[in-house]
This record gives C-alpha cells, sequence and structure tokens, in this order.
C-alpha cells in the first residue's frame, strides 16, 4: 500500500515519456519530401549534366525529377536490391546490359545517351603543352590520376590509352586510382597529382589545362540508359534524352551524342 | 593477391599504434593531471576524429598533403614522394584518424591512479619520471594495453580517409577496406565475403579482449 502513490507516479511518468517520443517522431516523419513524378539514378560523371536535363525536362513538362548520383557499381546494386529508381543513366553499357539479362529493364528499355571522351588534364599548363606522350613521359610527373579500371569505364579506357601508348613499368609506378573519374579528377584539381586522365565532361572552364586524347588510342566511354519502371513520365523523359534539346545539353557538356537517334523524333 | 593488402593493413595499424602510444602517453598524462583552463579544448580537439565524419578528415588531408601547399611541399623536399598516395601518409591519417581511441583509455587509466599514491612517492624523494615509470606506468597497465589493441583495430577498420588520400595503390595503399570496396563493387562477393567475414570476427575478438580486461580491471 506504501508504494502505490509512487508506482502510480512512475507509470504516469513513463506513459508521459512514450507521448513525447510519439510526437517527437511524429514532428520528424511529418516533413516528407514533395513527391517526384520521375527518379533518375545518374552515374557521378554525368551528375551535373543531368541536372541540366532536369531543368530543361521540367520547363518542358512541368514533371518533378529527382536525382540520385552515385558510381555506376554502386547504383547497379542498389538497383538489383530494389532501389526504387525509374531510370539509370549508367557510364556504361556493361551494366545495362547486365540488367537486361537479370530481367530489370522494361521492353525497348535501353540505349546510348552519351559518347564520353578521354582529355589529359594537368595543373601546368607547361606540362599539357607538351601533348600526351611527352606530358607522361615527363621527370615532373610524379602521379597520373585515373579512375580505378576494374570499378570505372573512364578508367577501363585510360587503361586502353596506357597500353596503346606503351610508355612502360615506369609510367604504371605513378598510376593513382580513384575510385570513379570524378575523385581522380579531384586528385589532379586538389594538386596532389600531376597528371590525370579523365573525362572531358569534367573539364570545362579549364582552358588551356586539358588537351583531347586522340580517338584511335581508346574506344569511346558508351554511357547507356535503361528503363527500370514503365510509367508515362519515366518514358516521357526516357525519350527525351534523344530530342534535340536534349543532345544540345548533352554535347555542350562535352560528351559526343549517339550517330542516329533510337527513336525517331517528335 | 587480397594477402598483399591484409599485410599492409596489419603493418599500417602496428605502426599506427607504436607512434600513437608514444603521442598519446604525454597528451593523456597531461589531459588527466592538468588544471589548466585550456583542458576542455584540448580535450574537445583529441576527440573530434570520433565525431567528424572520415570525409572531413579526408578532404582536409587531401588538401594539406598538396604538394602545392606547405606541408605537402616540405614533404616532397625531405622526400621524393608526396605524402598523399604513400604509405606514409597514411601512417600519419591513421594516427590523427584513431588518437582518440589511444587518448581516451590512458586518460582514464593516469586518472584512476590516485593522487596520493604519486605524491606519496613524491615526498619519499621521488623525482617526477621515477613516479611516472615505476608508479604510474605499472598501475596503468590495462589502460595501456587497451589503448594498444584499440588503436590497433580501430586502424585496421579505417576506409574513408584513406579512400580519400590513398590512391588505391596495391601494397601501398590498398588496404583491407579498401580491397573490400573494390570486390563489392566489381561484383566479386567470394572476395568481399572472405575479407569481411575476417575483419568481423577480428573485431569481435578485439573487442571481447576489452570487455574481458576492463572486467578484469573492475575485479581487482
Amino acid at each position: 500500500l506504501h508504494f502505490a502513490p509512487q508506482t502510480d507516479f512512475n507509470v504516469r511518468m513513463a506513459g508521459f515519456g512514450v507521448k513525447i517520443m510519439v510526437l517527437v517522431a511524429t514532428v520528424l516523419l511529418a516533413g516528407r519530401p514533395a513527391l517526384a513524378d520521375v527518379t533518375v539514378a545518374v552515374a557521378a560523371n554525368f551528375a551535373t549534366t543531368a541536372q541540366k536535363l532536369e531543368t530543361v525536362f521540367t520547363a518542358k513538362t512541368d514533371q518533378q525529377v529527382v536525382i540520385v548520383t552515385g558510381s555506376t557499381g554502386q547504383l547497379y546494386a542498389q538497383i538489383r536490391n530494389g532501389a526504387p529508381y525509374d531510370l539509370f543513366l549508367s557510364a556504361d553499357a556493361a551494366r545495362i546490359a547486365r540488367l537486361e539479362t537479370d530481367g530489370a529493364l522494361r521492353p525497348a528499355g535501353r540505349k546510348p545517351y552519351a559518347l564520353g571522351r578521354l582529355v589529359l588534364f594537368g595543373n601546368d599548363p607547361k606540362l599539357i603543352a607538351l601533348g600526351l606522350r611527352q606530358a607522361l613521359q615527363s621527370a615532373a610527373l610524379r602521379h597520373l590520376a585515373v579512375a580505378n579500371p576494374a570499378l570505372a569505364p573512364y578508367g577501363a579506357a585510360a587503361r586502353q590509352v596506357l597500353d596503346n601508348l606503351a610508355l612502360g613499368p615506369e609510367l604504371d609506378a605513378k598510376l593513382v586510382m580513384g575510385a570513379n573519374v570524378g575523385q581522380a579528377f579531384g586528385f589532379v584539381r586538389s594538386g596532389n597529382a600531376e597528371l590525370g586522365l579523365v573525362a572531358r565532361g569534367q573539364v570545362s572552364g579549364n582552358d588551356g589545362r586539358w588537351i583531347e586524347v586522340p580517338r584511335d588510342l581508346y574506344s569511346p566511354v558508351r554511357q547507356e540508359a535503361g528503363l527500370l519502371r514503365d510509367t508515362p513520365v519515366s518514358r516521357a523523359f526516357f525519350a527525351f534524352l534523344d530530342s534535340d534539346a536534349a543532345r544540345d545539353v548533352i554535347r555542350a557538356a562535352g560528351y559526343d551524342v549517339p550517330a542516329c537517334k533510337a527513336e525517331p523524333a517528335e | 593477391v587480397i594477402w598483399a593488402s591484409v599485410w599492409l593493413s596489419l603493418k599500417l595499424a602496428g605502426l599506427s599504434t607504436l607512434i600513437l602510444l608514444v603521442l598519446a602517453t604525454p597528451l593523456a598524462w597531461w589531459l588527466a593531471t592538468t588544471r589548466a583552463r585550456l583542458r576542455p579544448v584540448v580535450e574537445a580537439i583529441t576527440a573530434l576524429p570520433l565525431v567528424l565524419p572520415p570525409t572531413v578528415l579526408g578532404f582536409y588531408l587531401l588538401i594539406l598533403m598538396s604538394p602545392e601547399m606547405p606541408l605537402g611541399a616540405l614533404w616532397a623536399r625531405l622526400s621524393d614522394s608526396t605524402l598523399s598516395f604513400s604509405f606514409a601518409g597514411l601512417l600519419v591519417a591513421s594516427v590523427i584518424y584513431s588518437l582518440p581511441f589511444a587518448v581516451q583509455p590512458l586518460q582514464g587509466a593516469f586518472q584512476q591512479v590516485a593522487r596520493g599514491t604519486t605524491e606519496a612517492a613524491a615526498t619519499l624523494g621521488a623525482g617526477r619520471w621515477d613516479v611516472f615509470l615505476s608508479i604510474v606506468m605499472p598501475l596503468s597497465r590495462r589502460g595501456f594495453l587497451i589503448a594498444a589493441v584499440m588503436s590497433f583495430a580501430h586502424t585496421v577498420g579505417e576506409f574513408g580517409v584513406v579512400l580519400m588520400v590513398g590512391g588505391n595503390i596495391p601494397g601501398k595503399t590498398r588496404v583491407i577496406s579498401i580491397e573490400i570496396f573494390n570486390a563489392v563493387e566489381t561484383l566479386d562477393y567470394a572476395t568481399a565475403h572472405r575479407l569481411s567475414a575476417g575483419l568481423l570476427v577480428f573485431s569481435f575478438l578485439v573487442l571481447t579482449i576489452v570487455y574481458l580486461l576492463n572486467r578484469q580491471g573492475r575485479v581487482q
């Protein structure tokens, strides 16, 4: 009997605590993000270009686009594990082909949207002015940044360039690898590596600090798009990638566009 | 191939632990004994790697280690390589990254050595070094052991910082966690499983040892 009021108080306090927690949880969960009309997973190298495409698409159709970025490998793994994406703009063709064999693509839901080119990028214009072969053999070169060839298509393209130039094991010893081409670019940009083989799409606004890698040294990076869910808006965005407006944006960002359109123009 | 990264991780963790014990001992002793107003600030700085995301640490280290910055330039002049993308650079990063795991157990151990004991020794004519070496150190044995084990384990588990400043060079900066990342990204789940399971067992054993040591301490 003596303890009864005390216990009652404890129970009431516990009840009060639970109420507070429910209140906090309600507040936190209430702020849900606005519903997207279409969610697009985009390989990191194409992220800024995809944002420009989004602006054009939204202006045209008034549909909201949410862009999710990551490395192609990460995004592929997320999609295979049920990530709620409608479209996937991959940095390569291999992952899209794999999704196709996995049965994750919708019918006629695969096409190239951009062809990536490789450039030699560096902080010192004098080094760049030497030209590709001489710059790579320069004594001033301590580190050459590339994307990891096993992980990133631009890394694989860089590997082709190095194999075709056949500059020997001295150059291989200077290689440093980023997890993706964005990180490889960052290694050079931050001054830690003198040169890098990176994507043309990354170096805009750095005049005099990059040169094109001759196209006979590698096959261009064929970036493909995959349609994961069939909704009117995702179909519209998928078709939009082939439109003249989209192709202009993609070209302006430093990519080539596929020679022929996959679908007839509107 | 994976053994190269296992060996590299063990070497990195071992050397980091040695350096940390040397650096953390005077720092922890100062923190445990000082009454300086500055103490909370130094404690906070020491604990920063616990709460900062590795990306912040990695980002600043990448900037600092660049040959265009004073520290990076100095290193590049002293050695013939850059600090980033080198084993030495990873060592610097690991020491910073694991600092709280060395300092905090030591500080705790030093604080438990009763002030009376050290004062008694001092009145009996023992010098400060003598007090530290023959009284504080032996009494803090467990603290040293926990600091060493935790620093080692935490460095083995390092990922984000290494990813950002390491450059993924086999035998130089490609540690276990990076190898796992590569394996997962290339869908080589067999390698990823082997290394991950190894790390899981290793970490479990380390933590069990630490808690065993802790319990023994309390029983004493």
